[in-house]
């Protein structure tokens, strides 16, 4: 567990609020312990930072154990740094070195706008979580939870989709800041499950089109999104996704009209 | 003095809750909507409870802190959630799941609610399976179960090691649909910093927008507070940053009592502490101790020794040897202490002394390594990215943490506060896990509270109100409470100290730790009634957050926060100090069997204290609300 | 209609339109390689072939108008894509970006699909129009009398005797030329790296497409590509090096 202490040196982007002009500054991080994670060592630098008057760098970050999708680091180039399949907090600083220049920067997209320095606006995913990402099961309605049999591989399929932590990280890893590896896990978690159908091709089209009207872009099938996923989210969802849209296509163009009315 | 009226219905214990439900008065559906709810936190309770409401029909908004009402570290509960189902035939049942959670417990909970959760605990199931919760399997689609510590029989539900998250992720599924439906007005960024009352009603909030720094004040019928627990008191705990205590403690400073703050939960499989520049404890799940032995060396000159290198007999599997009925799986308080007590006696491992082993070995022998890590995978990840160990090959080092607060403000059976028409659900309350929590039973409380009974008792409230006779939000008392936020504000940023609000939170943490932790007695506790006002002087004095109050600026966050940190620190210690016994998670050392085990004085103790606001500089007041069980005999805990 | 709307105006819907066009050109351009690859056999075989599809006629011309709208809808939502996918990407820039895991076909698509599209539109002035080598082009060059009967699945439909165009002549005449021949050769290449990621891609797109034989996928597709990228390269070389008279 000793081990010795090193020191690196900080790029990172300030922004003093949305729409305002940023830039890199530096800061040295000074008797690094490998056993820190990469955020508490931002607090050690920013404790220094606060002492010498200055403000400390704003970065966002909750659970600080990979579970809540609130931190958001692009470092050195890689969203949640260098390692696979973590999140930003779970990054120790035992993958750096000494001397190493460590460049941070926000999550960046269009629908993730800078609020400040490395903080950014993910609410675009609460908005297409909303156009659909449920299903409607008033409380108090369910039936028996035996009472629908959900095969075991299905259920460990939807659960490998439903892990996603929300975070961004797919669309600030693609080129084309592409939100379809959140969506797709999103509609596969609920689409695999025998409880998710009534509600399967309304749903797949609405969060599409809600993901498309905030700006994301298309999937250009490269999968750094899969490659980035602290939950390691395989993009064989979005194949999924891609099929549940055609199907949903095909049936809303086919599905003959119900006459509907209100009731009694 | 407050007057402190349980509420509990009359009836046998197995009836009161449906004779409740029967006999609460009822708000017509087409009035629903005049009523304004206002809900604050967004965690299993909170979210559960706004998507409740407004399928009823009430016009509700809900206000988080987070970017996203899917943060709420809700989401962070690893092992799972319990449920008197007794799909795996082995007797469970709606009483069993009761009386393990009352003895849990250690009788200090109020019999009547914890019964009723239980009661509503396999409805809650159905409800998530129906909105999509993919819950662990068995072959043949029918739902599984594994065991958690403090029960005998099987009655945990699971997804992996992640059930919080999929929990929250169907109660928030449920509030994006209300949001959309426009059933939920939902803020987010918004800390509520103060509780309006209106001729002592409950009657709205006032909020600071985290990015803005702008004050609003928001009115409603009633208020539900649904915030979480305060264990980030101690500073390092399994919490997640941001968690505070900030709602629950200005609601206390406006009258809602707070009770048994002194019962805070230690949870015994944490990873242990590596240096000062922590920020987190991380938690390792309960369900762990399923398959994995806990053990020390006998001898403490092993203590270092690689633990291979141990033999058999040089091992003291100390659970296993002091509780041979419940083993590895006793309660949580049981076997913090028991792992704090061979510490003390110098067999911890690790560098520290502070860890013992959490040994799998036996496990992959009988599993083999690919069943080990089926069962539990990630959190063997999870344990290799902080730690750096395989821990299929050397054991795991863990030691307690504070991880759960089982204090909280008072509600009765109801849900209500002695403050009308301000209610508090989930970790936020008091009421069901009394000194001790069992492991899987706080997903069960939150989402209890939120689905199936908060959103019958507030109608028994809102049907006393007049529609639309709620006061408008630039009020008198609206303005002052505003006024007051805003000069906390000011105040904090005036001060341009030297010390970083870290600093202060470190010393609170330790002094809480050493004096109101796994273990406490007069003496410590009288030492930290006496740092801990000092230390909050000095904060006042010379603490330093810089930037300004107009923008994003977490360091003003964490100083709002941390400044009530050091004052509810302070009221733990003094209802550690007023309660002579010792009972579940509180461990008075003036109050022990030979044996090291509780001893509970149920004469004198068997009640809830609940501390009362006095104004500043004034102490407070300690109601008492005893604690009758009327169906269960209070016996000493035994898991032996 | 939803569903036009839903395949225009969504990115899916325009990903899906891109793969179901991509699979029509590649069938198209395999076809293509298939029949051009006749000129290394008797001179009859690619005479024939031609002159056999040149006597269909109108249906010559809906098999031409149908790829060409492929190419067109490929080349357009492909375009309003990019634009959009740059748009996403907002105004700042990475300072610093490393590629994870994409591969390397993938990354230069646009630009691959650019080179495409003008050798396609050389390609086709040059042996279908006939604008861009002139010289060399069907009226200038001579006829050719088929020796033996071209047949189509068993059936007659160019009888020997028959006076053909001598498009065998035409081709290799054509690459002759080095610098048409390199720049003929450099596009299918890139051509080539295009369907690499493109012929992998669309089953993605597709939906049908998993882990499970991501990596069989990928060695089809990659056999696939280099055995493209070596036929075609085949005529301009063997054209260059005089293996074909």
């Amino acid at each position: 567990m000793t081990s010795k202490t090193f020191n690196v040196i900080l790029r990172v982007w300030r922004q003093a609020g949305p729409g305002r002009e940023g830039r890199f500054v530096e800061y040295p991080a000074r008797g690094v312990n490998p056993d820190m994670s990469f955020l508490e060592m931002l607090d050690v630098v920013n404790d220094e930072i606060a002492a010498r008057g200055e403000e400390p760098i704003a970065f966002s970050h909750d659970c600080r154990e990979g579970i809540c999708g609130t931190c958001s680091l692009v470092i050195n180039g890689k969203p949640h740094g260098p390692n696979h399949g973590v999140a930003s907090c779970q990054t120790y600083m035992r993958s750096f070195k000494d001397g190493d220049r460590i460049v941070v920067e926000p999550f960046r997209a269009r629908p993730f706008p800078v609020i400040k320095d490395l903080v950014t606006d993910r609410s675009a995913f609460d908005a297409i979580q909303q156009a659909g990402g449920f299903i409607t099961a008033r409380t108090g309605s369910a039936p028996e939870a035996n009472s629908v049999p959900v095969p075991k591989e299905v259920a460990e399929l939807a659960m490998d989709a439903a892990q996603c932590i929300g975070c961004g990280a797919c669309v600030a890893a693609c080129k084309n800041a592409s939100a379809m590896l959140f969506v797709a896990a999103k509609v596969s978690h609920l689409g695999l499950l025998p409880q998710g159908q009534p509600e399967r091709d309304r749903r797949v089209l609405a969060m599409v089109a809600t993901m498309d009207g905030l700006g994301f872009g298309g999937c250009t099938n490269q999968y750094e999104c899969s490659a980035a996923c602290p939950k390691l989210i395989s993009h064989d969802f979005i194949a999924r996704m891609n099929r549940d849209y055609a199907k949903a296509l095909f049936h809303s163009a086919f599905r003959p009209a119900a006459a509907g009315g209100a009731g009694a | 003095m407050s007057q402190l009226e349980s509420r509990i219905p009359p009836g046998a214990l197995a009836e009161k809750w449906s004779r409740h439900k029967s006999g609460i008065r009822l708000v017509n559906p087409a009035n629903k909507r005049k009523y304004e709810v206002i809900v604050v936190g967004a965690g299993l309770a909170g979210a559960s409870a706004s998507a409740s409401l407004s399928e009823l029909g009430y016009a509700v908004s809900c206000f988080v802190f987070h970017d996203s009402p899917r943060r709420a570290h809700s989401i962070a509960a690893q092992g799972g959630i319990n449920a008197a189902k007794n799909y795996q035939n082995d007797g469970d049942s709606v009483y069993r799941l009761f009386y393990d959670t009352a003895k849990g417990g250690d009788f200090r909970s109020r019999e009547a609610n914890v019964y009723r959760l239980a009661e509503v605990s396999a409805q809650i199931i159905d409800q998530c399976v129906a909105q999509g919760v993919p819950f662990a399997r068995e072959y043949g689609g029918l739902l599984a179960n594994r065991s958690f510590g403090g029960a005998q029989v099987s009655r945990t539900f699971y997804a992996r090691g992640q059930t919080g998250q999929q929990l929250l992720l169907g109660a928030y599924s449920a509030l994006s649909r209300a949001a959309v439906s426009g059933g939920v007005r939902l803020h987010t960024h918004a800390e509520m910093l103060d509780l309006v009352v209106v001729g002592g009603h409950a009657k709205g909030i006032v909020v600071r927008n985290l990015l803005t720094g702008e004050v609003t004040r928001h009115a409603a019928d009633a208020v539900v507070l649904a915030t979480g627990g305060y264990g980030n008191v101690f500073n390092l705990s399994t919490y997640a940053r941001g968690s505070n205590a900030t709602a629950i403690w200005r609601a206390y400073k406006r009258g809602a009592c707070f009770a048994n703050p002194c019962f805070t939960q230690i949870h015994p499989t944490c990873i242990p502490v590596t240096g000062d520049y922590q920020s987190k404890l991380t938690l390792m799940s309960e369900s762990l101790r399923n398959d994995g032995r806990i053990w020390v060396p006998r001898n403490r000159d092993d203590r270092l020794k690689p633990p291979a290198s141990i033999p058999e007999v040089e091992r003291d599997y100390y659970l296993e040897r002091i509780y041979p009925s419940f083993g590895n799986l006793c309660p949580r308080d049981v076997a913090s202490r028991a792992a704090k007590r061979v510490c003390d006696e110098g067999r911890g491992v690790g560098e520290s002394g502070l860890g013992v082993y959490l040994d799998f070995s036996d496990a992959i022998g009988r599993l083999g390594e690919a069943g080990v890590r089926e069962r539990y995978g990630n959190l063997f990840d999870i344990y290799h990215e902080i730690t750096n160990e395989d821990a299929y090959k050397v054991p795991m080092r863990i030691f307690p943490a504070a991880h759960y607060a089982m204090g909280g403000l008072w509600v009765d059976y109801n849900l209500m506060s002695n403050v009308p028409g301000l209610f508090v659900l989930g970790e936020a309350n008091f009421s069901d896990h009394g000194a001790n929590r069992l492991g899987a039973s706080a997903l069960m409380q939150g989402l209890a509270d939120g689905y199936f009974i908060l959103p019958y008792t507030i109608g028994d409230y809102l049907a006393t109100l007049k529609p639309g006779s709620r006061p408008p939000a630039d009020g008198p008392e609206f303005m002052q409470a505003a006024d007051g936020v805003a000069t906390v504000t000011k105040r904090l940023l005036s001060v341009r100290g030297r010390q970083p609000v870290s600093h202060f939170h470190k010393r609170l943490g330790h002094i809480l730790w050493q004096h109101c932790g796994m273990a406490r007695n007069r003496e410590g506790l009288g030492k930290a009634l006496q740092e801990i006002p000092a230390l909050r002087e000095e904060f006042w004095a010379n603490g330093l957050v810089p930037g300004t109050g107009d923008s994003l600026n977490q360091s003003l966050e964490r100083a709002v926060r941390v400044a009530d940190f050091l004052e509810l620190g302070e009221l733990m210690c003094r209802d550690a100090l007023a309660r002579e016994e010792s009972c579940g998670c509180h461990f008075r050392e003036e109050h022990q069997y030979p044996d090291g085990e509780c001893k509970r004085d149920d004469e004198n103790f068997a009640h809830v204290a609940a501390w009362e606001y006095a104004g500043e500089g004034t102490a407070p007041v300690r109601n008492a609300e005893p604690l009758a069980y009327e169906t269960v005999k209070m016996s000493v805990r035994n898991y032996k | 209609m939803d569903l036009v709307r839903n395949l225009l105006g969504s990115t899916i819907g325009k990903k899906l339109l891109m793969a179901a066009t991509g699979l029509v050109l590649i069938a198209f351009v395999t076809g293509h390689l298939v029949g051009n690859l006749q000129v290394f056999e008797n001179p009859d075989r690619i005479n024939g072939y031609a002159h056999f599809l040149q006597s269909l006629g109108p249906a010559l011309w809906a098999v031409r108008v149908f790829l060409l709208a492929c190419a067109a809808i490929h080349i357009w939502a492909g375009t309003v894509l990019a634009l959009e996918d740059r748009k996403a990407r907002g105004d700042e820039p990475y300072a610093v970006h490393k590629w994870i895991d994409a591969a390397v076909s993938s990354r230069y698509m646009r630009w691959t699909g650019f080179v495409v599209l003008a050798f396609i539109l050389y390609h086709i002035a040059q042996f279908t129009v006939g604008a861009a080598q002139p010289a060399t082009f069907k009226e200038n060059i001579g006829h050719y009398t088929m020796t033996s009967d071209y047949r189509v699945m068993g059936l007659t439909v160019v009888r020997a005797g028959t006076e053909v165009l001598d498009v065998r002549s035409m081709v290799i005449l054509g690459f002759r030329r080095r610098v048409v021949a390199l720049f003929y050769m450099v596009a299918v290449g890139l051509l080539s790296l295009h369907l690499l990621h493109g012929a992998d891609s669309l089953f993605q797109t597709l939906g049908v497409r998993s882990h499970r034989w991501e990596r069989g996928l990928k060695a089809v597709v990659a056999v696939f590509c280099a055995a493209y990228f070596l036929g075609n390269l085949a005529i301009p070389c063997a054209a260059l090096l005089g293996y074909l008279h």
